[in-house]
């Protein structure tokens, strides 16, 4: 018995200190917004200041990165939901070693580097199209393999999906257009809102890959690095304090929707 | 294929066909061929593009091996991303056991939450978090002279140590999640059933749970070392000048030496490392590429 509640105490320890381990850090930085101090710290404290919010909100560059990472997210959505979502529908309807390697070429970009698939985007739209960096080439880096996660979202609800319901409406005279409208992609919406939601995430925290692909054009996670390695106050964490508390936010709303799809996917079908 | 014209119908699967050829070979494959290609040709002013000096050369190649502090650099990125994956691992392999397997049900959904939303931070801030604290009149060193541990501030950012551990706190979250993933589906049964039969805590986990979660594990080891060798945000955040990452050798040589060939096979030097390491992962945890890439 005093083995077993030693046992507990040891693993509680070593969740708190775990937990403490991820927390703490973003804790320190968030409070380090409203130290009065010029340098980022919270030792010493030198008195509550909500000035480095408005030395942010002053900033006329971090807006204009704002802008610039907005786009780029919008275009991103748009360009790997829809291609996402064609992959998918072609490796569900496929069975046979073709499936596997289309499969394995398909996940490929998420095993890449990152800086990598940004010098090949680089490297490939200025020597066959004479493209350089910017907003365009950052939307079609990102897209790379953003669109593979897209795909393993749609891909993973479609397993789900009955396809006796397509195999019905065919039979009952409907054309390809209308089965697809009527039942496939309202099936899938869900899926749809989690992979734009993904992307959006994915494209407007992205580094490396952005950092080869940019030319002269400045996202927002770009403008926070250049900040911190030049011309760094409070204001950072600010902008910090900002983007944790809306991905939070994000990430709680994302969860409880996922689970009570779930729940209800549970309550559905008897398999489950 | 006839499943899917039968199913989707000659329009929708001439789009379905389109979109997945734009992705594949426009953003994906083509790229990559024209990079491995690039990274074979010298490097040369547009007016002798196509000249007799454009032929395909290792040069690029050779570069690594004669460039001492290049090679300095790529080795020390090797055994850095390494030590970082190995350690991320024994940090993370209790408490996914813990969320697997020991964790009552009813406590899940929020230590779950809490493990998703550092992992949805933007990797960028949860380095510049590291940044605040390694600094040298910020929080470590405050606490470690007020402990009498140390007399004076210590320079703790620009080298290695600090890249390093940076680099476990940013790239933990991809070792814990796929590891719980291949652990959830243990039954607790056969634990019991092995603790029963005698087996202390270090035998079931040699022989029931780690080879269980070995796909998981070898998942979490891939895309940690992946990342690790392939960040560029962490090192140039808390490294400095003197503890220069591989990747920011390849930075350099596209946006100051502007020797993008050279820059091409520094980065397919990379790939293939990471493709290395991945067939390491595989052979040592004997899963094939259907448990990888699921």
């Amino acid at each position: 018995m005093t083995a077993d509640r030693f046992r507990r105490i040891l693993t509680t320890a070593y969740l708190v200190l775990f937990f403490g381990y991820l927390f703490l850090p973003l804790g320190i930085m968030a409070a380090a917004t409203f130290n009065d101090s010029r340098f980022p710290t919270v030792t010493p404290w030198r008195g509550f200041t909500l000035g480095w919010f408005e030395a942010l909100f002053a900033d006329e560059r971090m807006w204009t990165s704002l802008g610039t990472s907005l786009v780029v997210a919008a275009g991103v959505i748009l360009v790997a939901v829809p291609l996402g979502l064609a992959a998918a529908l072609l490796l569900d309807r496929l069975h046979s070693r073709a499936r596997s390697f289309l499969y394995a070429v398909m996940v490929s970009p998420l095993l890449t580097p990152g800086v990598i698939v940004g010098i090949s985007t680089l490297v490939f739209w200025r020597e066959w199209f004479g493209v350089t960096g910017g907003i365009f080439l950052t939307v079609v880096a990102q897209s790379s393999f953003v669109t593979a996660y897209a795909m393993l979202l749609f891909l993973a609800r479609l397993q789900r999906f009955d396809a006796t319901l397509e195999e019905a409406a065919l039979d009952l005279g409907a054309s390809h257009g209308q089965v697809f409208r009527r039942i496939t992609l309202p099936y899938l919406t869900p899926a749809i809102l989690s992979a734009a939601f993904l992307a959006f995430l994915q494209s407007f925290e992205n580094y490396n890959t952005t950092l080869f692909v940019r030319g002269l054009d400045t996202t927002l996670t770009v403008y926070i690095a250049s900040k911190v390695r030049t011309g760094l106050t409070p204001a950072v964490n600010a902008l910090s304090l900002i983007l944790i508390v809306l991905t939070i936010v994000g990430a709680v709303v994302y969860e409880i929707l996922r689970r009570r799809e779930a729940r209800r996917l549970a309550a559905v079908s008897p398999a489950a | 294929m006839s499943e899917v014209l039968r199913r989707y119908g000659p329009v929708l699967t001439g789009i379905i066909l389109l979109a997945v050829a734009v992705w594949m070979l426009l953003l994906v494959i083509l790229p990559q061929l024209l990079m491995i290609d690039f990274s074979f040709r010298p490097s040369l002013p547009p007016s002798k593009a196509g000249g007799p000096e454009d032929v395909y050369t290792v040069r690029n190649y050779a570069t690594l091996w004669t460039n001492q502090i290049h090679l300095t650099i790529f080795l020390k990125t090797i055994w850095a991303s390494a030590l970082v994956t190995l350690t991320t691992l024994v940090v993370c392999y209790p408490v996914a056991y813990y969320l697997a397997q020991v964790a009552p049900r009813h406590r899940l959904p929020v230590l779950m939450l809490m493990l998703v939303i550092p992992f949805w931070i933007n990797e960028l801030l949860r380095t510049f978090a590291w940044y605040i604290i390694l600094a040298y009149n910020g929080v470590l060193n405050t606490v470690l002279v007020g402990l009498g541990l140390i007399d004076a501030p210590q320079r703790l950012l620009g080298g290695d140590g600090g890249v390093i551990v940076g680099m476990v706190y940013v790239y933990i979250l991809f070792m814990v999640f796929p590891i719980y993933n291949a652990m959830e589906s243990l039954d607790r049964n056969q634990i019991e059933a092995a603790r029963d039969l005698g087996a202390g805590t270090l035998r079931i986990h040699r022989r029931v749970v780690a080879p269980h979660a070995k796909p998981g594990i070898a998942v979490g080891c891939i895309m940690t070392f992946m990342l690790a060798a392939g960040s560029y945000a962490v090192p140039s955040l808390l490294g400095g000048p003197q503890s220069r990452w591989f990747t920011e050798v390849i930075y350099n040589w596209f946006f100051e030496g502007g020797n993008w060939n050279q820059g091409a096979a520094y980065a397919f030097i990379l790939l293939v490392l990471c493709i290395g390491f991945i067939l390491l992962m595989m052979r040592l945890f004997r899963v094939g590429l259907a448990d990888i890439a699921k």
